[in-house]
């Protein structure tokens, strides 16, 4: 198995969810995160005071799925949330040892 | 109790049946029996005044909070809002309590040229008493109202006058001497400037340098302005200033702030013309257009300046264009209040951001910045732009009396509107210090470190203002 998280724009998300879905994907978790890559911050002032900000919102889906999958998945994402511009965001992949369902206890592929 | 409701309905109904029946059946025998006094004339109040005088004192509590408390509490980190909102809703409690005991009595007893008396100690004299000689109640009146709306609403201004100054020492002062603090300032610093510029017999009031101050130009707002300052100073920054960012961290909040403070002055200046005329009614306008005013100032200099208008510069516009017609909202017209917006709001931003980083003060939330160089941009043009169209008035004795300004001729007004600014921001310096020397001695001014760190939230109310689970 496979564990992919895409940092991906905001309004890329639900793109990127149907897309997923479509190619077979039954489950993602999704969080708000902040950070900075080639896009970098900006600049926000209040009252005279100039502050950067370096972390800038994105959203990170993380999906897990088998290894023949995988690739199929991976496309799809960089396929969908896609711009061109920078701040597109990024996708990373890592093996993972194990997933449980917790209700049936199922492991493995089974319990995605 | 809906029952209730429902059977006393059911009265009504059958009184209306038959009621006048009732009556004439009544008339000689069920009377209640009512206790013996003497017929004695109970005092004639203006309906219209009373009417208009208890809504402002309404809107002017409304000021504090929600008003500040949302203005302020958007401006600080998040893990201190509770503690800014905590400060104007315990000051609410705190200073009515004061107010009460001896306040009012310190600001408006006696005749004294600078200083209230004990006259009033409980609201003596303010409130309804029974006259067994003359066997009725005696109401004090003040002018066209009862006694005690003319306290309440003044007592609104001691409540907001000291919630102001926290926007100076945010983040960082210690509650317990908070609270003492604000007893003491109010005590020796508002009291006394309120007796001289609105007390009887006050020397800012009467005579030889009589200055024009409508809703508290000099009391409110130069006094806690100037405090704020000598706060910051005295106090010192906070942990991280210049080092770390400190962005406002809920500017919705600060918007809404904004809006009800924009709303509660019309009660706040209007209402200084304490009754329901014309007065009141060219300081309500007054007080609009110079918000709006205020809004443009501010928004144009930082549109100018930085490229883009943002809605923190166009609420501070609007407060500091409400400051800045404060004292002249009875002696300026509508049109002649835009200026003195516009004034305030270029004005203020440029002590809030020019200023400010040129001294390196940590005026948290620009305490100063807009309500001490607001409230004397206001005052000094209030001796600029007073106009007899709008202050001529007739005296009880039926004589007519009218302020003028430079613009029409009146130098000595011009220069009694310094004195009056330079002697309330004196006594405020003087006092504000006094009070923190001695406080610094005793408990101390500000949190630990480590408390500052965690937030007032946590160290000092034990509660965390966002819990999402």
């Amino acid at each position: 198995m496979k564990k992919i998280e895409a940092v991906i724009r905001h309004f890329k998300l639900e793109e990127v969810k149907d897309a997923l879905t479509k190619v077979g994907v039954h489950g993602m978790t999704v969080t708000e995160v902040r950070g900075f890559g080639r896009q970098k911050g900006h600049k926000e002032q209040y009252r005279g005071a100039e502050y950067t900000v370096d972390f800038l919102p994105k959203v990170k889906i993380e999906v897990v799925v088998d290894n023949e999958a995988s690739r199929q998945v991976i496309d799809t994402i960089v396929a969908t949330a896609r711009t061109g511009q920078i701040g597109d965001g990024k996708v990373f992949v890592t093996p993972l040892d194990e997933a449980v369902r917790i209700r049936t206890g199922e492991t493995g592929s089974e319990s995605l | 109790m809906k029952v209730r409701c429902r059977s006393s309905l059911v009265w009504g109904v059958i009184l209306l049946a038959v009621g006048p029946r009732l009556a004439v059946a009544q008339g000689s025998s069920d009377v209640a029996p009512m206790p013996e006094v003497n017929v004695v004339g109970l005092p004639e109040f203006e309906k219209g005044d009373v009417a208009w005088m208890l809504t402002s004192s309404a809107l002017v509590l409304m000021m504090t909070a929600p008003g500040l408390a949302l203005f302020y509490g958007g401006l600080v980190r998040k893990k201190n809002i509770l503690g800014v909102m905590m400060q104007c809703v315990f000051l609410m409690g705190l200073m009515s309590v004061v107010w009460a005991l001896w306040g009012y009595s310190l600001a408006f007893g006696g005749e004294s040229p600078y200083f209230g008396n004990l006259d009033h100690i409980c609201l003596h004299g303010v409130i309804p008493s029974w006259d067994a000689d003359n066997g009725g109640p005696v109401i004090p009146a003040s002018g066209t109202v009862p006694t005690s709306v003319f306290m309440v609403f003044q007592g609104m201004f001691f409540i907001i006058t000291p919630a102001l100054i926290a926007g100076a020492f945010a983040e960082r002062m210690k509650f317990s001497t908070m609270c003492v603090f604000m007893i003491l300032w109010g005590t020796f610093v508002y009291c006394p400037i309120a007796h001289w510029v609105w007390g009887e017999g006050g020397w800012l009031l009467d005579g030889r340098f009589a200055a024009l101050d409508f809703a508290g130009g000099t009391v409110v707002h130069i006094s806690s302005g100037v405090s704020a300052l000598v706060c910051a100073l005295l106090i010192g920054k906070r942990v991280g200033f210049g080092q770390e960012p400190m962005p406002p961290h809920n500017l919705t909040y600060t918007c809404i702030g904004a809006a009800l403070l924009w709303v509660g002055w019309f009660g706040f200046n209007a209402g200084s013309a304490l009754a329901a005329n014309a007065s009141a009614a060219n300081a309500f306008v007054a007080t609009h257009f110079a918000a709006a005013a205020g809004v443009l100032g501010w928004s144009v200099a930082e549109w100018i300046k930085i490229g883009k208008p943002g809605i923190l510069g166009a609420c501070s516009g609007a407060v500091a264009g409400l400051v800045c017609i404060t004292p002249a909202a009875g002696a300026v017209t509508p049109v002649q209040g835009m200026i003195l917006g516009l004034a305030g709001g270029l004005g203020c931003y440029f002590a809030c951001t020019t200023v400010k980083n040129k001294f390196g003060y940590d005026d948290s939330l620009d305490a100063f910045g807009v309500h001490g160089v607001g409230g004397t941009i206001g005052a000094v043009l209030t001796g600029v732009f007073a106009t007899k169209a709008v202050t001529y008035s007739i005296g009880e004795d039926g004589t007519a009396s009218a302020a003028r300004g430079l613009l029409e001729g009146d130098v000595q007004q011009f220069v009694n509107q310094l004195i009056g600014v330079a002697a309330s921001a004196g006594l405020a310096i003087v006092g504000t210090f006094i009070i923190l020397k001695v406080l610094d001695a005793t408990m101390g001014l500000r949190v630990t470190e480590d408390e500052e760190i965690q937030g007032l939230d946590l160290s000092q109310h034990g509660e965390e203002g966002y819990i999402f689970l």
